[in-house]
């Protein structure tokens, strides 16, 4: 049996990379997608030697609203799997005094994202199949002085992904939110973090790939995040509107 | 800028801090050599200070592409940062195997070049770059050139076995072995003394692999006692009936790991004495001819993912030399006593016949060489100036990849070779772009 595609939207990031190539090791063909889509044909050589699958490149621009449609239908078929990596944190020190660079990271996070799962999911729902998986994060789980610009969009996608879920529980697609709390790739790589809570690339690939084989609707990558963003809700206002987290 | 954090190799020790910056691409690579100085670092096996910058580190762990590959002739095309462990897992199922390959397979493609990584076939088949049909290396000006057996001879000799200090490798091509099956064919001979190891490494020149684990603590009559394994790559026709049909399928391994330090003391307590003698028995009732799968043979360590730790934090100090062949076996003695009398648990003690020496500046000559590492105690910095001089004494040398220890004084006498190297980095510009903390401690 053949197995369908999987779409990486934001494929130069370590974790779609990482998704990629666990989706391709079990078979999945591989659409990946990016802004520079010239930069991904080293990726491409190597996903299909490594596995033995079809790999296509396209251009991707998440921002370019216009474009979404055009690029749907210039993929080689309408994916069974997609997973959105897209994001950008940018610098909340920026974030907070630049509203140029503040829109762009709301923007990045939440819009783009949201509405190319939005134009796949109607698809998705029309054929009367497919997976849909969006990388969101634990930012997105309570806003914090050191990243809320970025935790606000982040919020509004989890909510955006759970509202999906929700419309097409009855039908045959599924809605798969990952939340990763810290992962070593290039978005973090200046920063000091904890190494007992920061996962490989690889290990987010593990958790989606676990999520797309059993029946998972949200997924923590790290389960330990799961009691850490538990304890950060239950935290009273008053409380924490004094933390420095 | 990327801040700097506490570097270390597999011993763990010594500690710098290094800014560590992954590219992805030659052109974010050759950014970082113009603002060097730089050192290449692959996945940190090697045991002490090699792939530690002063402070600027190059990983290669984002080029990990594989390019091309064909059928036909076994030739792999990939980036430096490719993991071994990668490529078995790709070209086994095919029918293809590493044509060389060290004790651990997850080392990178760039630093198994760049230390000129020798195997169990090390007597037969030669060292790493003996694999290697061309590299492609990033030079000191920033330009990148392709270098190999057949063109830009001389810069190919010296960066195979030169550490990362001639430059930065991109991408290289390789030879794969062609194999039958996921299986080895592995004979135990039990080698009652040193010189019995000896003769047996001799009588097998032919085999295609051999190694000897050696019982370092052993004295007297029985000093040297060794098991010596022989190794072949099995054939489809000898494998039983019921792997013939998946040859390459070989049970997965059950991963063990290490989580956490153990506690040092934990190696004196449970004496490396008794865990020598109850091998060796296990050897003696072992011994004669077993079907091994691949990665239990070549890989014994990689089942317990982290086994550095169970040195505990101070971490431990490999010791690697190779002696020329007609003062090996004194030589060997020589050493054996100093260990025996120290009484430092060594642990792992493996012995190896040598082939003939390539390259201009890489570890192998031929002889016999021996691997061994010790726990960090206030006793080893003496125990090991000592074996360093005996090393010295018997026309022998140090295999920079498990080295941390070593004076600039010391290389300079065991391996004339080094102010040849030297002097080749100072005229083509390298030794001003390509520095490691090993590099700055030998003078190099
Ligand atoms: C359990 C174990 C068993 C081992 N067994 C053997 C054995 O049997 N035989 C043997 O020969 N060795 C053996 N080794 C040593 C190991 O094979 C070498 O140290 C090897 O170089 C490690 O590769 P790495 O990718 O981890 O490189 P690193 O440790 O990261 O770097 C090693 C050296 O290679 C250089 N380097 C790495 N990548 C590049 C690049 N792209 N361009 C230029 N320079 C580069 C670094 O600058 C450094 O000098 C063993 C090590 C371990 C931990
Ligand atoms: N790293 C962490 O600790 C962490 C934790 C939780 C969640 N996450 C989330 O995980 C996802 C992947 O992040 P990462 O850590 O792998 O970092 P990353 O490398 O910065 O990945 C972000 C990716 O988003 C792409 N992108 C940004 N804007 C885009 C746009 N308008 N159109 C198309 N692509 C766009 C970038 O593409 P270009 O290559 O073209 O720039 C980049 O590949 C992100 O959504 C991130 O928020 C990360």
């Amino acid at each position: 049996m053949t197995k369908p595609p999987i779409l990486i939207l934001g494929a130069r990031s370590d974790i779609g990379r990482a998704i990629a190539h666990r989706f391709a090791a079990e078979g999945h063909p591989v659409q990946l997608a990016a802004r520079a889509p010239e930069a991904l044909e080293a990726d491409r050589a190597d996903i299909a030697l490594r596995h033995g699958v079809e790999v296509s490149c396209h251009a991707f621009d998440a921002l370019d609203h216009a474009g979404h449609e055009p690029f749907l239908d210039g993929l080689p078929e309408l994916p069974g799997i997609a997973a959105c990596v897209v994001g950008l944190m940018g610098e909340q020190e920026e974030n907070a005094r630049d509203m140029d660079a503040a829109r762009l990271v709301m923007r990045s996070n939440y819009e783009g994202p949201a509405e190319i799962l939005a134009r796949l999911a109607n698809r998705f729902e029309a054929r009367g199949s497919g997976t849909l998986i969006g990388v969101s994060s634990v930012a997105g789980e309570r806003g914090r002085a050191s990243n809320y610009v970025y935790g606000s969009a982040k919020a509004g996608f989890t909510a955006f992904l759970s509202g999906l879920r929700n419309r097409l529980s009855r039908t045959p697609v599924r809605v798969i939110t990952v939340l990763p709390g810290f992962v070593a790739t290039r978005m973090t790589e200046n920063m000091d973090l904890p190494a007992p809570l920061t996962a490989a690339p690889l290990e987010v690939a593990e958790a989606v790939w676990r999520a797309h084989a059993g029946a998972r609707d949200v997924v923590y990558v790290r389960r330990i995040w799961a009691l850490i963003m538990a304890v950060i809700r239950a935290i009273p206002e008053p409380v924490f509107k004094k933390t420095r987290l | 800028m990327t801040r700097a954090r506490p570097l270390a190799g597999w011993g763990r020790h010594p500690v710098r801090d290094c800014t560590l910056a992954a590219p992805e691409t030659e052109a974010e690579a050759a950014a970082l050599v113009a603002a060097g100085p730089v050192i290449a670092r692959g996945n940190g096996r090697a045991y002490g200070d090699s792939a530690l910058g002063v402070p600027a580190t190059l990983s290669t762990r984002r080029m990990n592409r594989m390019r091309a590959f064909d059928p036909a002739t076994g030739v792999l095309e990939a980036e430096a940062g490719v993991l071994l462990a990668d490529i078995i897992d790709t070209f086994l199922p095919r029918g293809w195997f590493p044509a060389v390959t060290p004790g651990t397979k997850f080392v990178t493609l760039g630093g198994m070049i760049a230390a000129d990584v020798h195997g169990k076939n090390h007597h037969r088949d030669g060292a790493m770059g003996e694999t290697v049909l061309w590299l492609d290396l990033l030079r000191p000006d920033g330009r990148v050139v392709r270098c190999g057996p057949g063109q830009e001879r001389a810069l190919f000799e010296w960066t195979v076995g030169g550490m990362g200090l001639t430059g930065v490798i991109l991408r290289a091509a390789i030879r794969l072995r062609p194999v039958e099956t996921g299986w080895i064919r592995q004979v135990t001979r039990p080698a009652r003394d040193l010189s019995r190891a000896i003769a047996l490494f001799e009588e097998n020149a032919e085999a295609t692999y051999s190694v000897a684990w050696i019982d370092c603590l052993a004295t007297g009559a029985a000093q040297g006692r060794s098991l010596v394994m022989l190794g072949e790559h099995a054939r489809r026709d000898q494998l039983p009936d019921d792997r013939v049909a998946r040859p390459f399928r070989t049970r997965a391994r059950r991963r063990l790991s290490v989580p956490f330090d153990l506690p040092g003391w934990l190696l004196n307590r449970y004496s490396a004495r008794a865990f020598n003698a109850a091998y060796w028995n296990a050897g003696l009732r072992g011994a004669g001819v077993r079907l091994v799968d691949w990665d239990s043979y070549f890989y014994p360590l990689d089942s317990i993912l982290g086994w550095n730790r169970v040195y505990g934090r101070r971490g431990f100090a490999q010791f690697q030399c190779v002696l020329p062949l007609d003062a090996a076996e004194t030589g060997l003695q020589r050493l054996l006593n100093e260990i025996a009398r120290a009484g430092q648990g060594a642990f792992l003690g493996v012995l190896k016949r040598m082939g003939a020496e390539a390259r201009r500046f890489s570890f192998p000559m031929p002889g016999y060489t021996l691997a061994l590492d010790f726990p960090a105690t206030p006793g080893l910095p003496g125990l090991l100036a000592r074996m360093d001089d005996i090393v010295q004494e018997h026309g022998g040398r140090f295999y920079l990849a498990k080295d941390s220890h070593l004076t600039a004084e010391t290389l300079r006498r065991t391996d004339p070779r080094s102010a040849a190297f030297a002097r080749m980095r100072s005229e083509t510009g390298a030794a001003g772009r390509f520095v490691s903390a090993q590099s700055e401690r030998l003078s190099l």
